[in-house]
């Protein structure tokens, strides 16, 4: 069991390095587009998933419908149902919490170092898995009310270029999925239909709309080679 | 939006988040496998999603803007998330103060 606590605990420490610049950003942009310091560290705290808490805080800037909002982080997070579904099965020794828990932290780092390790014959075992987790949760949070707090210091986001790292930081994201079947495709569909309605429904629809284009493509396309569009369940 | 619109918008934010990453084991571990055209269409949707909120910056976006995320995806084909991002960045803010 100690050797499983050291081992997540060291695997924990590059995804804190490289997430923490944008748990910082989440909470001074949070500020930036109207919440309040506990909100940015509730959300944090509570929804857990960086890009989609991005998505949220750049709908809570403009005058979106509430269920619109929830419904968006709602999308972006759709992905986890795939995750839950491939990783869930080795959750089979937890009870119903540890298993609520174990769900609960599982961000797409969580998600691919538990399958690299079950890949390499290691049990998952739940000491493993929370001394991963936990402190890589824990640092988001205590992230989120840093930047939160320095964030509202920062009196003008444009001479920073805060105003459109979000761009950038989606289309690293959207970057990263490119070995994915039909990435490029659905990519260019997505792409044309959200500058479509930007232009003709406006905003936020542009979101629905254009992730709809992608995802019908992927759905009525040819398909490849059993396997390859159900890799994350293998 | 009241102060207290916004807390509940977290919170419900955070149950749908919360359902898809504990329902997603409770759904598809009734099915014996997913249907491929159900598996492509779930594959597709972080990029359909994602890319909807980078696009229209395409259409309202200056050259700075536009040569910051240029630099953002040709970094990515090479590295990681961070290095690309970064890249993104600081071409944009060296763009925005000299030209």
């Amino acid at each position: 069991m100690k050797t499983d606590i050291l081992a997540g605990m060291r695997q924990s420490l590059s995804v804190i390095v490289s997430a923490a610049p944008f748990g910082l950003l989440f909470g001074a942009l949070a500020v930036d587009n109207g919440m309040t310091v506990w909100q940015a560290v509730l959300m944090s705290a509570t929804v857990y998933a960086g890009a989609s808490q991005m998505v949220g805080i750049e709908l809570f800037g403009q005058n979106v419908a509430p269920w619109l909002i929830v419904f968006s982080i709602f999308a972006v997070n759709f992905r986890h149902v795939l995750y839950s579904a491939s990783i869930g099965r080795r959750f089979g020794g937890y009870n119903l919490w540890q298993k609520a828990l174990a769900f609960f932290l599982l961000i797409d780092p969580q998600f691919a170092e538990s399958e690299r390790r079950i890949e390499q014959g290691k049990p998952l075992t739940l000491a493993w898995y929370l001394a991963f987790g936990l402190p890589i949760y824990v640092v988001w949070i205590a992230e989120a009310w840093l930047g939160a707090t320095f964030g509202k210091m920062i009196s003008n986001p444009q001479a920073l270029g805060l105003d459109f790292l979000l761009p950038i930081y989606f289309l690293g994201l959207v970057m990263g999925f490119r070995k994915r079947t039909l990435w490029l495709p659905v990519v260019l569909a997505s792409g044309a239909a959200s500058m479509l309605a930007w232009k003709l429904v406006g905003s936020p629809w542009h979101v629905s709309l254009g992730a709809l284009a992608g995802i019908a493509l992927a759905a009525a396309a040819p398909l490849p080679k059993p396997a390859t569009g159900t890799e994350a369940m293998k | 939006m009241s102060e207290q619109t916004a807390t509940l918008v977290i919170l419900g934010a955070a149950l749908a988040t919360f359902a898809t990453r504990f329902g997603g084991h409770v759904v598809l571990s009734q099915f014996r496998r997913i249907h491929p055209r159900v598996g492509a269409a779930l594959n597709a949707v972080p990029a359909a999603v994602l890319i909807t909120l980078v696009a229209p910056s395409l259409l309202t976006g200056g050259t700075a803007e536009i040569a910051a995320l240029a630099a953002a995806a040709v970094v990515s084909l090479r590295a990681g998330l961070m290095p690309a991002f970064l890249a993104g960045t600081a071409v944009l803010l060296v763009m925005r103060i000299f030209v």
